[in-house]
């Protein structure tokens, strides 16, 4: 085994964790093109990396029809360094970035019409998590890990109770859940997370200035915030103001919200919306 | 007790010393090998050489015993689950309780575990209710009332440790009958008794108390920590309980948290029921009200009830003036992992890792680490039975007891099976 170099982590070492959704149907119709979106991710994650020379980021691809890894900066491969070290980063990225669309594309099925083009945010959310709990276990030295979602598609309802599971989890594992939401309209999933872990959620107005927003709100690391004026939640949507029955069956309990709605043929319950 | 014989015979003088640290014989590392002897857990082999402990997969085979235990109760077609549960912890304070043999003494270990339950509990229960009974000098007094804020128990709890007298287990048994009748009959009713005494001090007959309690649908369970007691075991037979006994202190955390998730409800009382809930909107920035909780006026940041409008500080509660119960959409999806758990992990036998389709991945699939051990050769592994994804055994670990979500189920759209 070999012996890892001491290295004393401090306070503002962190681990990003950034979800990017890869999903084509809300690019194909977005302002802002898929390609610029990654120029200003790419600048965004080398200034994480240059902010501090033992930050860590991971990137996972959030697609239509599949998640995956697309980039660590702790592994072997990507620690080629170039004019001042400087880690090369970029070229490994977008290749396995290309892979992935061309895999994810593969995988596509007919959809019926008037679905919601949702990607899969609870796979990838689940995946992030499983890798910040690994570096919590490798020991009492690791950086600060966050997650990062870096969101387009409008919210999945079938995906609710995933991302909430997803939610409270990172809420025990004291994981804040930053979301940068580029959509049309709101996201009630992504401004839930970053109410419950304690991140910042913010709907960027000027697109093609993604970048400064990235920078200025997202880049700085846990223990800077407490010194920094971020976005506030302002009214976060947990859907209240209405009333509910809920049918208490046989002794379990079945809950009827806007979510399950679409699902009702699977539960055995009437739910009355008054 | 032949606990403390043994080790009255290894620590010398160290007895009188029990409670005096500072002055023992033994220095303070000496101590700690009086009570762990940790070189009994090594095991030879054949030729006689040590063989490596291997803690992580001793680790997970308990975590797997724990989940068949757990799975093999819920194989039924649909296991209904108490989601609203009134549960009363009933704790010993007789003179029994302040017995050194768990370090420092039980109750303050009683105490210890408590806390970590009572939070649990509410992690995993957000719409129930908790209240606290002592029983100490043959009587027993009520410390909280049921309510849905840890705070306020663990806070009572810590500033009464005191131990005295007699146990009683049918006056505890008696007062828990009257609170919990009072409660609506689509809660569950739970008692969970931390009995650290061997014997019980009652005025009647309390064979009589337990039929009370069976017929108002009360589930007791007792964890003792001295030894077995009939009683107690047939209190929790009659009432569809469970009795256990700790062997050690991490034993008995093992017990007490095993009570936190919501256990099977009894099918035969069961009833389908409809309840109202109110979900209430968070109150402007700046509004000045009057906060019915606190009687005070208070500025903003609270909740307005959507039926009476009454202003409550937080969440979840029952308003105090039309007795809705007030809950948000978070704390009722903390509870929806129980409805819809996911299936355990299957282990990966040995035979077929050599098989081509094993090769192909190389890396767990949540956490990206190799699966395979130095020298390339395969790892303990487990697979999800739906997509087929690799995982290690920590991620399978804190997959079932934390996170609930498969991430290679939530990853693909179209499940695997569909294209074989």
């Amino acid at each position: 085994m070999a012996s890892a170099p001491s290295k004393l982590y401090a306070d503002d070492v962190s681990l990003v964790v950034v979800l990017v959704d890869t999903n084509p149907f809300f690019w194909s119709a977005s302002s802002l093109s898929f390609s610029q979106f990654l120029s200003h991710v790419l600048a965004f994650l080398n200034a994480i990396l240059t902010l501090n020379q033992l930050n860590q980021v991971v990137v996972i691809a959030t697609g239509y029809n599949s998640c995956n890894y697309i980039f660590d900066s702790s592994s072997d491969l990507n620690q080629s360094f170039e004019n001042g070290r400087m880690p090369v980063m970029c070229s490994s990225l977008l290749q396995k970035l290309e892979e992935f669309l061309i895999k994810d594309e593969q995988l596509s099925k007919e959809v019926p019409e008037g679905r919601i083009k949702s990607s899969l945010l609870s796979g990838s959310l689940s995946m992030a998590l499983c890798y910040i709990q690994r570096v919590f276990r490798s020991g009492a030295l690791h950086p600060h890990p966050r997650i990062l979602c870096l969101q387009g598609s409008p919210d999945g309802p079938e995906q609710y109770v995933a991302i909430m599971n997803a939610i409270f989890s990172a809420q025990r594992s004291m994981v804040p859940i930053d979301s940068c939401y580029m959509g049309a309209q709101n996201s009630a999933f992504l401004q839930q997370a970053s109410y419950i872990t304690g991140g910042v959620h913010h709907k960027p107005q000027h697109l093609d200035g993604l970048f400064q927003y990235l920078m200025t709100i997202f880049a700085t690391d846990l223990h800077s915030r407490s010194f920094l004026h971020l976005p506030k939640p302002v009214g976060v949507d947990f859907r209240a103001s209405k009333f509910y029955y809920l049918l208490n069956f046989g002794g379990s309990f079945i809950l009827g919200n806007f979510c399950f709605i679409l699902d009702i043929a699977q539960l055995p319950c009437f739910i009355y919306k008054q | 007790m032949n606990n403390g014989g043994a080790r009255r015979m290894n620590g010398g003088g160290e007895e009188d010393d029990d409670e005096d640290y500072v002055n023992g014989d033994l220095d303070a590392w000496e101590r700690t090998y009086t009570d762990e002897r940790s070189w009994e857990s090594l095991q030879e082999d054949e030729s006689g050489l040590l063989r490596p402990i291997d803690n992580k997969a001793l680790y997970h085979s308990q975590y797997r015993r724990r989940l068949r235990s757990l799975s093999s109760t819920a194989t039924a077609a649909r296991i209904q689950k108490g989601l609203i549960r009134y549960l009363y912890l009933v704790i010993d304070l007789s003179r029994a309780a302040s017995e050194t043999d768990f370090r420092p003494s039980r109750i303050v270990v009683i105490a210890k575990h408590v806390e970590a339950f009572i939070r649990e509990f509410f992690d995993q229960n957000p719409l129930s209710q908790v209240g606290l009974l002592t029983i100490k000098d043959g009587v027993a007094q009520c410390l909280t009332d049921l309510g849905g804020s840890p705070e306020s128990h663990i806070k009572a709890l810590m500033n009464k440790l005191e131990c005295s007298g007699d146990s009683s287990l049918q006056n505890a048994l008696d007062l828990v009958d009257g609170y919990l009748n009072q409660i609506p009959s689509y809660g569950h009713r739970e008692v969970l008794i931390l009995y650290s005494a061997l014997s019980t001090c009652d005025p009647g007959d309390i064979m009589e108390t337990i039929q009370k309690c069976k017929k108002s649908k009360i589930r007791c369970s007792v964890i003792g920590l001295a030894a077995e007691m009939f009683i107690c075991k047939h209190l929790c037979q009659e009432t569809g309980g469970t009795y256990s006994v700790a062997l050690d202190e991490s034993h008995f955390k093992e017990l007490i948290l095993e009570h936190a998730p919501p256990p099977p409800a009894i099918a035969e009382f069961a009833t389908a029921n409809l309840i109202k809930m109110g979900f209430p909107q968070r109150a402007a920035e700046g509004s000045i009200s009057i906060c019915s909780c606190h009687k005070e006026a208070k500025v903003g940041a609270g909740y307005t009830c959507p039926r009476c409008k009454a202003r409550v500080c937080e969440l979840p509660t029952e308003c105090c003036i039309c007795g809705l119960t007030l809950v948000s959409s978070p704390h009722l999806a903390r509870s929806y992992h129980h409805l819809f758990p996911i299936a355990p992990f299957d282990e990966v036998p040995p035979f077929s890792l050599n098989d081509p389709n094993h090769k192909l991945q190389r890396n767990c699939f949540g956490c990206q680490q190799s699966l395979l051990n130095p020298g390339n050769k395969p790892g303990l592994l487990v697979v999800c039975p739906k997509c087929k994804g690799y995982f290690c055994l920590d991620c399978d670990i804190y997959i079932h007891e934390s996170l609930h979500n498969c991430p290679g189920c939530d990853s693909f759209r179209h499940s695997k099976a569909d294209k074989e």
